[in-house]
């Protein structure tokens, strides 16, 4: 006797209740804290705030752990979680000029003002592994702390050039009205660099950082300089309409990277460099560097240079697969059941088989 | 601010009789969730009149036109009025209830509402959408005394064989460009007191014979 | 029905957003097989489990309808049990597995056997809902496409098929004519089901959350399978009876049952199947079944 399989919801239950038990792990090793997350596994958190569009350390470590490490997860519990909060309103357009640095390194001068600051890098690391890290209750590690104090603005870097006129200046329709919203409005094409922007901003790393380094070995190639790159914490100041003025709300940390890339000219105008721009919550430079790149890449048209044909110019190309909840989702949607349709393509592949067994059919040697 | 999940109801507070605080749904969610499924059911099957109540919008707003926009004008819908509805009082009610964007270019208008011949003076103004987006039409809200009129025979989308609708002959001059621009086009919501019916841009509408 | 968790507005999703969803789906009813654009939502749920459909549901939701979910044709799948008590939990609705007593159906792969009457709703989950996309990739040329029903695209890779295989060589999301106007896909159904969304008395939503797109067959429009005269469009289905209930004419899933390749057919409908069951059909391995109500 046959019987279909039953008992959906029970599987269910105990799935999670398995789920669980894994994601604690052996109970003789003490449970990870939320702050432990949070202060000791900063850039998971950071990843997970920049991409999950949210800065809240606290919720970004408390994800982590709830999906047991899995970043992708965790950045979609958030996305879920975001998406219903209520909105109060917009902030005013962040000072970066005013960011309090932790790290800020230019690659196209020796020194500017406010200074190379290396700030807490692996850059110079050597990559050998610390087995001094795996003995517990070490000493604190300490660094030590600059006597002056940080300067209140730490310039752009491009502002030098700016003051030139050797860089192109960002439109100035490009700070005009509001900006769109990726999230409440669909995705259309051909999107504003605002919009680029925006979706690059959550845009995952890999992604990101993949198709940057693709325009590096010449699909889409845009001679990227690294103009300037900072790190560090920026006030959030919105209106509030009964005020009538913007208050200081809070601060988040910020990567911003700007590069300066090959010049544009025409025979009416003289050569300037042109630019990339990269910004994300927390601290993420490697994503805020590739983002950089691909928003230069995906700037061709505005700049009259041609498309070809590389994939992150591709702005459709882009912005359809760049975001990872969408992504993953898809992806691995294909292990639900489809059962029916592949009986479907059963019955189709076994029909054709017979009649090619058959000998050939006149309706293919007529149309040939 | 609309209610979010994870937020609790927010009580709303009794208003004082008369006031443009008045008159909105009872329990916005569900009357919201009602009023919906009565528009859907009468723009999916054109010929049917069904029940719209709910709302008690100052006049000369009927109570279903008024439901209507409860349930589907907000921030983001431009909401044209006809010039005669343009009382501050209407005005005051679609605004604390709806957020609704009120506009005076008809070209703007995601919804209008009027008297047939308010909307049949502005027609050429309502959006018809763009060959790619024919979605970006503007919604006309017909207010009318009663389902009187001239019987109309009605086929298309959504009508099994044919239908039959009573309406003023001056409903169908309304929809009669749609023939035409098909797939752009308006689409018609008629009310009169808490009752409506949908005319899709899809029905091909003819007086009946005899 | 069960009580509403409070701690959730009414369906889950904002007021806010479901009056976008629901200015949407009058749209697509308007436009029947045109895919309106829509802002959708992150939902609490993977993108391809649902969520478009979820979307559509919980946008027509009222507190008075009786929901069944069915993923592959049957009540008790999974992410279908997922789905139905997700709805249970935020809206408080009834639920039900009788296609008969549900006035909203959402489902995945399938249109239920038993006919549809007027006044239910059929909401279908989409992953891709642009029927030229794998002729096609970019959204701005297939827009363009279907703004001027140039549909030429379609029609030369249906007539490949043809050339290479002897048939239209595609089993599922079979795409159909819409009202003489929209190439749309109907989602992956069997084409088996195509003939079911012609002229049913319901109501058919289409929701694809991950695409933020929205379609609608109205009742009582005519949907046509694409074909040529001289190869006209084929049903397909299994040549066998359900071995539970002896149904014919009806969508069947195959079913291994030993290693010697041994396998039997049985309804993909598993509502159905029951009713029939409970009628005293019996098939060959139709004996009454324990344990049915686990």
């Amino acid at each position: 006797m046959y019987v279909a399989v039953k008992g959906g919801e029970r599987a269910i239950d105990n799935a999670h209740a398995w789920l669980a038990e894994a994601r604690r792990g052996d109970v003789s090793v003490p449970e990870l804290s939320v702050p432990q997350i949070r202060e000791q596994m900063t850039l998971a958190v950071n990843r997970v705030m920049a991409e999950g569009s949210l800065h809240d350390p606290d919720l970004a470590a408390l994800a982590i752990k709830q999906a047991r490490g899995d970043l992708i997860e965790a950045i979609f519990l958030i996305r879920a979680y975001r998406t219903t909060l209520p909105r109060f309103g917009a902030s005013e357009p962040l000072d970066t000029g005013a960011m309090a640095v932790s790290r800020r390194v230019s690659a196209t001068f020796k020194d500017a003002p406010g200074g190379q600051v290396l700030g807490p890098t692996f850059d110079y690391t050597h990559r050998l592994i610390d087995f001094s890290l795996a003995a517990e209750a070490q000493a604190n590690p300490q660094a030590e702390t600059a006597e002056a104090p940080p300067p209140p603005r730490t310039p752009h870097i491009a502002e030098f050039l700016d003051a030139e006129g050797l860089l192109q200046p960002e439109r100035e329709d490009a700070g005009a009205g509001a900006p769109p919203d990726l999230t409440r409005q669909p995705l259309a094409f051909p999107a504003t660099r605002a919009l680029r922007l925006q979706a690059l901003a959550r845009a995952d790393e890999g992604f990101t950082l993949s198709l940057a380094y693709s325009t590096q070995r010449g699909y889409g190639r845009n001679h990227p300089f690294v103009g300037e790159l900072r790190v560090g914490v920026v006030a959030v100041e919105a209106e509030i309409p009964e005020l009538g003025f913007a208050v200081e709300i809070g601060d988040i940390e910020l990567t911003e990277c700007e590069t300066v890339n090959q010049f544009a000219g025409s025979k009416t105008e003289p050569p300037q460099f042109t630019r990339g721009y990269g910004l994300t919550l927390g601290h993420c430079e490697r994503k805020a560097i590739s983002m950089a790149l691909v928003d230069r890449a995906m700037r061709w048209q505005e700049l009259g240079e041609d498309f070809a044909g590389a994939p992150a110019q591709d702005e459709e190309f882009v912005l359809s697969h760049c975001d990872n909840i969408q992504a993953t989702g898809f992806l691995e949607h294909i292990k639900l059941p489809h059962y029916v349709d592949f009986q479907a393509e059963l019955e189709l592949i076994r029909t054709l088989r017979r009649e090619a067994a058959a000998g050939p059919d006149p309706v293919k040697e007529a149309a040939e | 601010m609309t209610a979010a999940p994870g937020s609790a109801p927010v009580p709303v507070p009794v208003p004082a009789p008369g006031s443009a605080l008045e008159g909105g749904f009872a329990q916005p969610p569900l009357d919201a969730a009602r009023a919906f499924r009565a528009l859907l059911d009468a723009l999916s099957r054109p010929g049917r009149i069904n029940r719209l109540p709910g709302a008690t919008p100052p006049a000369p707003f009927p109570e279903a036109a008024g439901a209507l926009a409860l349930a589907l004008c907000d921030g983001e819908t431009p909401v044209w009025l006809a010039p005669e509805l343009r009382a501050p009082d209407l005005r005051a009610w679609l605004t604390f209830h709806c957020n609704a964007a009120l506009t005076e270019d008809a070209a703007e208008a995601a919804f209008a509402f009027g008297a047939p011949a308010a909307l049949a003076e502005a027609l050429d103004a309502f959006s018809i959408g763009s060959p790619e987006y024919p979605d970006a039409s503007a919604t006309l809200v017909v207010l009318l005394p009663g389902f009187e009129g001239a019987p109309l025979t009605l086929a298309g989308p959504g009508i099994d064989g044919a239908a039959t609708l009573t309406l003023p002959e001056a409903v169908a001059a309304l929809h009669a460009p749609n023939r035409a621009l098909f797939p752009q086009g308006r689409d018609l919501f008629l009310v009169a007191g808490d009752r409506v019916a949908g005319l899709p841009r899809t029905t091909r509408i003819t007086r009946k014979e005899g | 029905m069960t009580p509403q968790d409070t701690e959730y507005n009414f369906a889950y999703l904002d007021e806010q957003t479901k009056r976008m969803i629901r200015r949407a789906l009058l749209k697509a009813v308007a436009i029947p097989g045109y895919q309106v654009p829509f802002a959708s939502r992150e939902m609490p749920m993977p993108y391809g489990w649902g969520t478009g459909g979820v979307q559509v549901t919980a946008a027509t939701l009222t507190p008075e309808d009786t929901l069944k979910v069915i993923d592959q044709g049957a009540d008790d799948t999974t992410n279908a049990v997922s789905i139905r008590k997700f709805f249970q939990k935020v809206a408080g609705i009834s639920v039900t597995e009788k296609t008969a007593e549900a006035t909203v159906i959402q489902t995945r792969h399938r249109i239920p056997e038993r006919d549809l009457e007027a006044g239910q709703i059929l909401v279908y989950q989409v992953p891709i809902p642009e029927p030229l996309r794998f002729l096609e990739p970019r959204e701005t040329e297939t827009r363009k496409m279907h703004a001027l029903a140039e549909y030429g695209l379609m029609h030369v890779k249906l007539y490949e098929d043809i050339a290479r295989h002897g048939h239209i060589a595609t089993a599922y999301a079979y795409p159909v004519l819409v009202e003489g106007r929209f190439v749309m896909d109907p989602s992956p159904i069997p084409k088996f089901d195509n003939p079911k969304l012609s002229n049913s008395p319901a109501l058919q939503l289409f929701g694809a959350g991950r695409e933020q797109r929205i379609h609608a067959i109205p009742p009582f429009t005519r949907v046509v399978s694409l074909d040529f005269e001289d190869h006209p469009f084929e049903r397909g289905g299994a040549d066998a009876d359900c071995a539970i209930c002896a149904a014919s004419g009806v969508y069947l899933d195959e079913v291994i049952v030993d290693d010697a390749g041994g396998r039997m057919f049985v309804c993909s409908d598993t509502d159905h199947c029951r009713e029939r069951l409970e009628a005293g059909h019996r098939g060959p391995m139709g004996a009454p079944a324990e344990g049915e109500a686990a």
